[in-house]
């Protein structure tokens, strides 16, 4: 069932990179001896947005982990605009990390800056530009997320999904190569939802960022990503195109978009025999 | 049944290895940490408004405990220390009794336990809150490593505020002392202050005090900023690691109190 | 808790003053810092036959008032008596027949070395010797001479 994406956009750098964003080989993951993830192999091509589909604890967060250098991979590659990761020095994870952006679960905004200073930060810690270039910038950002007048609250008195999107808007600070997204949909009302679905899409076909979409929402993901990897117990069962994983038979991908509570992923938790425990008193 | 206790007793034993091994590896573990945050110092120290924030918030903000304390604890040692000198008519050496008691061991040690419970408490729990909110691994991403911007000013703020209460508290409690000995009870004041510039010494007493408080502010301030990276992302888990601070701390300070003590007042008197 | 930076640095600097302040207080009010800083003075050599309680950093006094300090006490092999270093403040003049006794001030006080000069017309100079000491008052020795006398006394009239 698997099939190359649309071509990446020709933009700029991307004729100066290689065609993927991120390349997945083999990659096994362990932590503590328990084996997190098995041969995952995946390709994301630039400019397009990939989602990351499965059930909770997985380990589609720490496939993120692995692209940004977090965690090392027991075997395989881990390649990031054809660098590969695990080989990066400290200094060279942090020159690659400057063309990453990562927008976590529930915004992780510095608590004690105000949303100015969170978007600002990167900003200030990594180029040499002026307040009022810096300025410029950020309320530029902001008013990419819609959230310009809110420049100067706190990351306290935000609703979960504006402090979302001042997290997306802090992501895209540097105008980053990739975007990483865990969970952008967990928890937000219908509206926040399907303005952040769309701030992934327009980013994507605006400013020619790769987006890579961790998420269970099946429902918002095939509205906007142009590929999906369905991951289950640490392995890759099944990939395709919206179109194609919309009309497939395979079992696990037809119990995750119809929401079936039992199928290849069972409904109960392993336990002994029903009838057995129930009678046991005897 | 000498299998049976051989073998229990060598079950005990390699739980008591492997216990011992955790520990080292724990101790490891810590100095590659402190190792770490050293090195990201420079970078900590450059952006002075950082650390100035932190010497606001465990100085300044343990201002108050610090005074009060100090003030209550060289009234009581001045009421104590009376009733015992005067039996021997010796009331006048009552300031000297208050000030090297302050001065040489009260002071380091008292404000080095309040200052683990208030502010090396808050530093645990804001960084272990930081971490489970993900914001240190938002920053990592970002390129930006948490050990210099929200670590070593935490630290570098408790080793500069550490000493400063100690004196504070020592001052206060002369103060108390004085307030309590000569308005109160009425010692001569002359006396009072004579005997004490006599008998404190500036090198051996004041000098020695003062190493005593930034010693037990390196360690308060490591095990605070350690056990705040180090704890669970749960709520629980920074709950735990607050705890861990506190009676980390303090029992630190008490082992190296008596450590300093043995080397610095060797063969007194 | 946005603090804005002017009130944080006041605060800070505040705090900052209010310590070393503390610090300073400690080492001129409550030790010794001035005569540990003031100028170092001139050398003095006394000898004793037994120092008593003396210490080093004893204070050294003419007519009660404190000259200067006690800056070492050793032991002369080859006399076996007791060699005191004193550190007299620079301004102060002592004959060349000073006495120099061990004393102790009130009956459980510290013990400190009291001066007092003679008519000499030359004075004692840097590195002088105080020729005429007077040991330390070593109780059990009094006491033990008390008895002595009280015994001899007792026993004379037969």
């Amino acid at each position: 069932m698997s099939s190359q994406a649309a071509p990446a956009p020709a933009s700029a750098r991307a004729r100066a990179h290689p065609e993927y964003a991120v390349e997945l080989e083999g990659v096994t993951f362990a932590y503590d001896r328990r084996l997190v993830l098995t041969g995952i192999t995946m390709a994301v091509p630039r400019g397009g947005v990939v989602g990351i589909m499965g059930g909770s604890g997985c380990g589609k967060t720490t496939i993120l982990r692995l692209i940004g250098g977090e965690l090392q991979p027991k075997s395989g590659r881990v390649l990031v605009a054809g660098q590969s990761v695990p080989d990066l020095d400290r200094d060279e994870l942090y020159l690659m990390r400057r063309e990453l952006g990562m927008l976590f679960q529930f915004g992780a905004l510095f608590t004690d800056m105000s949303v100015y200073e969170n978007v600002a930060f990167t900003l200030r810690e990594h180029t040499d530009l002026t307040e009022e270039l810096i300025r410029d910038l950020v309320l530029m950002k902001l008013h990419a997320v819609g959230l310009r007048g809110a420049a100067r609250l706190m990351p306290s008195e935000l609703s979960g999904g504006m402090a979302r999107r001042v997290a997306l808007a802090r992501a895209i600070a540097l105008d980053p190569m990739l975007v990483m997204y865990d969970e952008p949909f967990a928890g937000l009302d219908p509206i926040s939802l399907g303005i952040v679905g769309q701030l992934i899409r327009r980013s994507s076909d605006a400013l020619g960022i790769t987006s890579l979409v961790v998420t269970h929402d099946i429902y918002e993901s095939l509205k906007i990503v142009d590929y999906l990897y369905f991951v289950s117990a640490g392995k890759i069962i099944a990939q395709g195109t919206p179109d194609e994983v919309r009309a497939s038979k395979d079992a696990f991908v037809r119990q995750f978009v119809d929401g079936a509570p039992d199928g290849p992923v069972p409904f109960h938790y392993p336990a002994a025999p029903y009838r057995s425990e129930i009678l046991s008193r005897a | 049944m000498l299998n049976a206790v051989g073998s229990g007793f060598l079950s005990v034993l390699r739980r008591m290895g492997s216990r011992t091994v955790t520990i080292i590896a724990w101790l490891g573990y810590v100095t590659r940490f402190a190792a770490a945050v050293v090195q990201q110092s420079p970078a900590a120290l450059s952006r002075l408004s950082l650390t100035l924030r932190e010497i606001y918030f465990s100085g300044v903000l343990s201002l108050v405990i610090i005074l009060v304390s100090g003030l209550f604890v060289g009234m009581v040692l001045a009421l104590q220390g009376y009733d015992v000198l005067q039996r021997y008519g010796a009331a006048e050496s009552l300031g000297v009794l208050v000030a090297l008691s302050l001065v040489r061991e009260l002071g380091p040690v008292v404000s080095g336990l309040l200052f683990a419970s208030r502010a090396g408490s808050a530093i645990t729990a804001e960084i272990g809150l930081m971490k489970a909110t993900e914001q240190l691994s938002a920053m990592e991403m970002m390129a930006v490593d948490p050990l210099a911007r929200v670590v070593a000013p935490r630290f570098w703020g408790g080793i500069i505020s550490m000493p400063l209460l100690a004196a504070l508290f020592s001052t206060l409690g002369i103060f108390g002392a004085y307030l309590v000995g000569v308005k109160l009870i009425g010692i001569d004041a002359g006396a009072f202050w004579s005997n004490m510039q006599a008998g404190v010494d500036f090198r051996y007493d004041i000098v020695n005090g003062i190493i005593k408080s930034i010693v037990f502010g390196v360690a308060v301030s490591m095990l605070a900023v350690f056990e705040g990276y180090d704890a669970k992302p749960t709520a629980e888990g920074v709950s735990t690691a607050t705890t861990r601070t506190v009676v980390e701390s303090s029992l630190a300070i008490l082992g190296l109190d008596f450590v300093l003590t043995v080397f610095m007042f060797r063969g007194v008197g | 808790m946005n603090l804005n930076r002017s009130a944080l640095d006041l605060w800070v600097g505040v705090f900052v003053a209010l310590g070393i302040g503390a610090i300073l207080f400690l080492a001129l009010k409550v030790g010794n810092l001035i005569d540990f800083a003031s100028a170092p003075g001139y050398r003095l050599e006394a000898r004793f036959d037994n120092i008593g309680g003396l210490k080093a950093r004893a204070p050294v006094k003419a007519a009660g008032v404190v000259v200067g300090r006690v800056e070492s006490i050793k032991l002369d092999s080859a006399t076996y008596q007791a060699v005191v270093t004193l550190r007299i403040e620079p301004g102060y003049q002592f004959t060349k027949d000073t006495i120099a006794s061990i004393l102790t001030s009130g009956l459980l006080g510290d013990v400190y070395i009291g001066l007092d000069p003679g008519g000499d017309p030359q004075m004692l100079a840097d590195g002088g010797t105080v020729s005429k000491t007077q040991s330390g008052i070593v109780l059990e020795k009094l006491i033990g001479q008390f008895l002595f006398d009280k015994a001899a006394q007792g026993g004379a009239p037969k």
